[in-house]
């Protein structure tokens, strides 16, 4: 269905709290990887991860980072598709 | 049902005196008020900012007042949160539920601050005499989530 030479086969990644200033970036668009299917958010991670430093870091096992897709809270196991907004953040301390 | 994430201060009285207007059903009226403490772990707090998602923040509110209606007998619910700076004192976060009977009222109260504490996008940073940090969350508050 989806076409992987498309020019809209990209996430919009939000990045929040530490992770924003970590990072020095509040979103960017990230292109999917085309040689998985289905994509997961542990995919959109690993991608992440493998620029290194700050973002292996950050994004490493065991540190606790939490996952939105299109604005709701969910698990890495869950799908992501082309166009969706993935948010990455600490865990959530207000109130 | 209402929810609004806001930098303006909110008035209390105001805002439950709007929530139970004209209500004849209402019996008991429960709100919580959090505030802006001038000390965390152990260091003096001269500000702290408060950032959070726009666009899900308020869905994620929205969306723990629908669970609290569907868990307990209440008639109507609010919730404010503040957002940007704040200092010691100031007022962060309002919730007030209305019901015919005092007993989901307080628990529709309390069930709707253990899960925003938990679910609701929104971080503290602190401003101290020794520089900014951002709040770690605390595994209290997953237990106090977890309890219902």
């Amino acid at each position: 269905m989806r076409d992987s030479a498309s020019a809209t086969h990209t996430v919009n990644v939000v990045y929040l709290a530490r992770l924003r200033e970590a990072f020095e970036r509040g979103a960017e668009t990230l292109p999917l990887p085309t040689d998985v299917d289905p994509i997961t958010v542990a995919d959109i991670l690993a991608t992440l991860m493998a620029r290194g430093g700050v973002w292996a870091a950050e994004l490493a096992p065991g540190r606790a980072v939490r996952v939105a897709v299109n604005y709701a809270m969910t698990s890495r196991d869950a799908p992501v598709h082309p166009g969706d907004e993935v948010a990455l953040f600490p865990p959530v301390t207000g109130g | 049902m209402t929810v609004r994430v806001q930098p303006e201060d909110f008035d209390v009285a105001r805002e439950i005196a709007n929530l139970r207007a004209g209500d004849a059903r209402v019996g008991a009226v429960a709100s919580f008020i959090g505030t802006v403490r001038d000390i965390n772990d152990a260091a003096p707090i001269v500000a702290m900012t408060l950032e959070h998602y726009p666009g899900m923040t308020e869905r994620s509110l929205e969306a723990i007042v629908a669970e609290a209606r569907r868990r307990f007998d209440i008639y109507d619910a609010l919730v404010i949160h503040r957002v940007g700076e704040l200092r010691p004192t100031d007022q962060i976060v309002l919730v007030v539920v209305t019901s015919a009977h005092r007993g989901d009222a307080f628990d529709a109260c309390r069930f709707i601050m253990d899960y925003l504490k938990t679910q609701a996008p929104f971080w503290k940073k602190e401003q101290t005499p020794d520089g900014a940090r951002w709040v770690e969350a605390r595994t209290s508050d997953d237990e106090a989530a977890a309890g219902w």
